[in-house]
């Protein structure tokens, strides 16, 4: 530690530690542009010279490391007319267009201009114009604002390990941009939004909707996958406007997923349902909700005398409480075929338990020293896990991923065997890492043969100190999946190496929580029907795997009663109730997320039209069906209840016992990103990036 | 000029000399060897360059496209508009200008008939104004292909240029 004099006040720093690390460390404001605690240094813009005794030149902060007994001063005359000098050549070339300009009013550029530029310019020459180009959906670009701080730039590079955006031509002539006519493709490419610090970089669908000064931000969690991203939602009276991202370094450390940022557009979508529906003699007429709940109730009891009729699809994104509500609605009517894991259709490893969480904490992720990936891509499914992926590999972890083809990474792969037939090359792998520690366990691979990659691949995993195994999405939708459960958890064990089973939604990991001992058998209900089915906040034939079977297990169900927030065409064809529900902002409630972090958060948007939160809905159910304990007022009345049970989720006991001379290669199921959802289906701006392209079923 | 793939630029005798660059550096660092890949390709396609080209030098240095637009837009020794046979770089700089080169830029656009940034017809001559090339001492001077000419007059630029081919 060393003692550092900042403005007469006396900081402890490491040694090597930036001068503006400290100062920030102690509430000393130093102006910066260029400078990101979470991208590389560039100390291009200047505008952080400060004053240090002994040098006779202002020294930028972000780039100078302090030393024992340094003596800074931020505000002397000298720091004073360097901060005013670079302030005057930054504004330069950057138009005056305030009032046009998204960023007015949290523009960095405005806010330093106002504290430490000086009042006039002696500059009366004409200034440059950056023609603009079209990056795509999300980002809309204003280049004439640039103040070349490459923070994008670096973000590109550093972090989305995509460069997209560079710094072309030099001097005056000097433009970021693409250069080419292209989009930008990036996954997490919003973020360059929220770090470029003038309005060159602005939210598109957000663009001219709203002032910064007339929002109001919520802090809350993201709804898609199960990193549970901290975001602040901004509304404006009541109305979501846009969401940013809210720190948590723990979590999404300053970032959020594209998917995050954009989905929020469809909240206002034109596809929310509105009103209560019910369909009699083939026609759809609005309700109010007493007479609708009145109507769906009188339906269902006959069903009731034998309520293995009856199955439940339930959205992984529920919020704890309803899903606990559903369960407890479910239960006291004797129903017991609930079911969220609605891209799975290998049920049977069931019997061992389930665990579909990381085996660590997110942040633990980027000390691992060897990792196999199977059947994943987590750099669309999971962003930001494969964002702590990759700082690991750049610190020299190897990655390994067994997956199908066609698959785009955005970090080093050492060994990378492509494959439809997961089970197989898994078994290989297991084999080959058996001969290497000499050890014989209970899986039977006489028949197992492995070439060089599979014996690199368990090499990396034996020797790896802190090795991992991770299976993604593509794995759970794997005809296979309890095989290859079986395999990978043995493989695990071998080669000494933690074993990660990834849940994929936002609350997945709460949902297994409470249905865990719920059995469950979704493919054998979608294949040979149900008489009832009661849905989620979800649209079976968009969010199961087996679409086509749930869409025909739908359309041959002879009462179909959908809770879902959005209208459809093909839910009017087969459903005959549609109650509307509150989503994302419009709701309160707990998720789940990955690391078993339950993060609760408010309601703080007003539903659209009748919709209420789901919630509500079950407990006015629970009460119209007379059952006990349906009195609550609050999601938090809930949510004591939920805790008071100490659920934990027990680690499973897999057997080994499998027979692979069946294995048939699968098809493999990749889920878009842009289509895992209603919500992010119904936005726009992702519908328009070309990863939606390929993809999303509504188009 | 020969005629080149532009497609496929980077094989025979374009791909050795660049693989000699190559070998200069560590095989993890190709981007080392992205200036003079450029010049390389630059020469055998006429004198410029296009984004294909750039494309294609990219991917064989395993770099990103936007790092050699960056490359390539930063040295204005790279063209991205077609060039004349000879490319006349006229030094405008502070003691050039000092010593008339403005006026001589005018000399020569009316004597080619081209402006800057142009080629004559006949594809012979193209003007590209530069900044300061060092040579101070001389001004003002100019850079044809790789010849330094220094103290220029009207005359002298008629009798340099009736001397090229
Ligand atoms: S676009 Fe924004 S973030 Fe990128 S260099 Fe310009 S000012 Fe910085
Ligand atoms: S913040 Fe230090 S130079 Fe830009
Ligand atoms: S100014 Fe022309 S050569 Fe230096």
């Amino acid at each position: 530690m060393v003692k550092v004099e900042i403005n007469g006040q006396v900081v402890e720093a490491r040694e090597g530690d930036m001068l503006i690390d400290v100062a920030d460390s102690a509430s000393i404001s130093i102006p910066r542009f260029c400078y990101h605690k979470k991208l590389s240094i560039a100390a291009n813009c200047r505008m952080c010279l400060v004053d240090v005794e002994g040098a006779w030149k202002a020294v930028p902060a972000c780039a100078t490391p302090v030393t024992d007994g340094m003596k800074v001063n931020t505000r002397s005359p000298k720091a004073i007319a360097a901060q005013k000098a670079v302030m005057e050549f930054l504004l330069i070339n950057h138009p005056l267009d305030c009032p046009i300009c998204d960023q007015g009013g949290e523009c960095e550029l405005q806010d330093v201009a106002m504290d430490y530029g000086d009042d006039v310019s002696q500059y009366s020459e004409a200034k440059r114009i950056v023609g603009d180009r079209n990056v795509g959906s999300l980002i809309q670009t204003d280049m004439t604002r640039c103040i070349h701080c490459t923070r994008c730039v670096r973000f590109g590079q550093e972090i989305a390990g995509l460069k997209e955006l560079g710094a072309t031509g030099r001097s005056e002539w000097m433009e970021i941009g693409t250069y080419i006519e292209k989009s930008i493709d990036s996954e997490l490419s919003g973020n360059m939004i929220d770090l470029c610090p003038v309005g060159a970089l602005t939210n598109k669908p957000f663009r001219y909707k709203a002032r910064s000064w007339e929002l109001k931000a919520h802090p809350t969690v993201a709804p898609h996958d199960s990193i549970g991203s901290n975001i602040f939602v901004h509304t404006r009276n009541g109305e979501v406007m846009r969401v940013v991202p809210r720190e948590n370094e723990a979590i999404n450390e300053t970032w959020i997923a594209d998917r995050d940022r954009f989905s929020c557009e469809a909240l206002h979508s034109a596809d929310r349902l509105t009103q209560p529906k019910v369909k009699a003699e083939g026609h759809w007429s609005s309700m109010d909700w007493s007479l609708a709940l009145q109507v769906t109730v009188e339906k269902l009891k006959p069903y009731l005398a034998n309520p293995e009729q009856i199955a439940i699809l339930l959205s992984p994104n529920s919020t704890l409480e309803e899903v606990y509500l559903v369960k407890k609605l479910a239960n006291a009517l004797g129903i017991n075929n609930i079911e969220h894991r609605l891209r799975q259709q290998d049920f049977s490893a069931d019997q061992y338990g389930i665990n579909q969480t990381l085996a660590m904490r997110l942040a633990d992720v980027e000390a691992l020293d060897s990792v196999l990936v199977i059947g994943g891509h987590l750099r669309k499914d999971l962003p930001l896990l494969n964002n702590r992926l990759r700082k690991a590999q750049l610190n020299g972890c190897e990655v390994n991923v067994v997956n199908p083809s066609g698959l785009d990474y955005n970090l080093g792969i050492e060994h990378q065997v492509d494959t439809l037939s997961l089970v197989s090359e898994l078994a290989s792998i297991l084999k080959a890492a058996n001969e290497l520690v000499d050890q014989d366990n209970q899986v039977e691979l006489a028949a197992v043969t492995f070439n060089a990659t599979h014996t690199a691949i368990a090499n990396s995993l034996i020797k790896g100190k802190k090795s991992a195994l991770m299976l993604g999405l593509i794995a759970q939708a794997d005809v296979h999946y309890s095989k290859i459960l079986q395999l990978a958890s043995q493989l695990a064990q071998t080669t000494g190496s933690s074993f990660s089973d990834l849940p994929a939604f936002s609350n997945t990991v709460g949902a297994n929580l409470i249905l865990a001992s719920n059995s469950a058998d979704l493919t054998n209900w979608l294949a040979n029907g149900k008489k009832v089915f009661i849905n989620v906040g979800i649209e079976p034939e968009f969010d199961c795997l087996l679409a086509d079977q749930a869409l025909r297990a739908m359309q041959q169900a002879e009462l179909v009663i959908n809770l879902t927030a959005f209208d459809s065409v093909s839910q009017q064809n087969y459903a005959d109730i549609m109650l509307p529900i509150a989503i994302f902002a419009e709701n309160a409630g707990t998720l789940v997320n990955i690391q078993q972090d339950w993060q609760s958060f408010k309601l703080f948007a007003s539903a659209k039209g009748e919709a209420k939160p789901a919630w509500k809905v079950l407990r006015v159910l629970g009460n119209m069906f007379d059952l006990e304990g349906f009195d609550y007022t609050n999601t938090a009345e809930v949510l004591a209840e939920i805790k008071a049970l100490n659920l934990s989720i027990k680690q499973p006991d897999y057997q080994c016992n499998l027979d692979l001379s069946v294995i048939t290669p699968t098809p493999s199921s990749l889920v878009p990103c842009y289509s895992v959802d209603g919500m992010v289906r119904r936005s726009p701006a992702l519908q328009a990036t070309p990863d939606a392209q390929l993809t999303n079923p509504l188009n | 000029m020969s005629s080149v793939d532009t497609l496929n630029i980077i094989q025979g005798d374009v791909k050795k000399r660049i693989d000699r660059w190559l070998a200069r550096y560590p095989v993890d660092q190709k981007q080392s060897a992205v200036i003079p890949s450029l010049r390389i390709v630059q020469e055998v396609n006429g004198g410029h360059l296009t984004k294909e080209i750039m494309d294609q030098v990219a991917q064989y240095l395993e770099m990103t496209p936007i790092s050699v637009y960056e490359v390539a837009t930063f040295y204005s020794n790279f063209e991205h508009q077609p060039v004349g046979r000879h490319k006349i770089c006229l030094c405008t700089n502070i003691s050039c200008m000092l010593r008339g080169s403005d006026e001589l830029l005018d000399y020569l656009k009316t004597k080619l008939d081209v402006d800057v940034g142009q080629v004559t017809e006949d594809g012979k001559f193209s003007i590209k104004k530069v900044e300061c090339l060092g040579a101070c001492v001389n001004a003002p001077m100019m850079q044809i292909d790789k010849t330094f000419y220094e103290n220029l007059t009207e005359q002298r630029l008629d009798e340099i240029l009736d001397s090229l081919e």
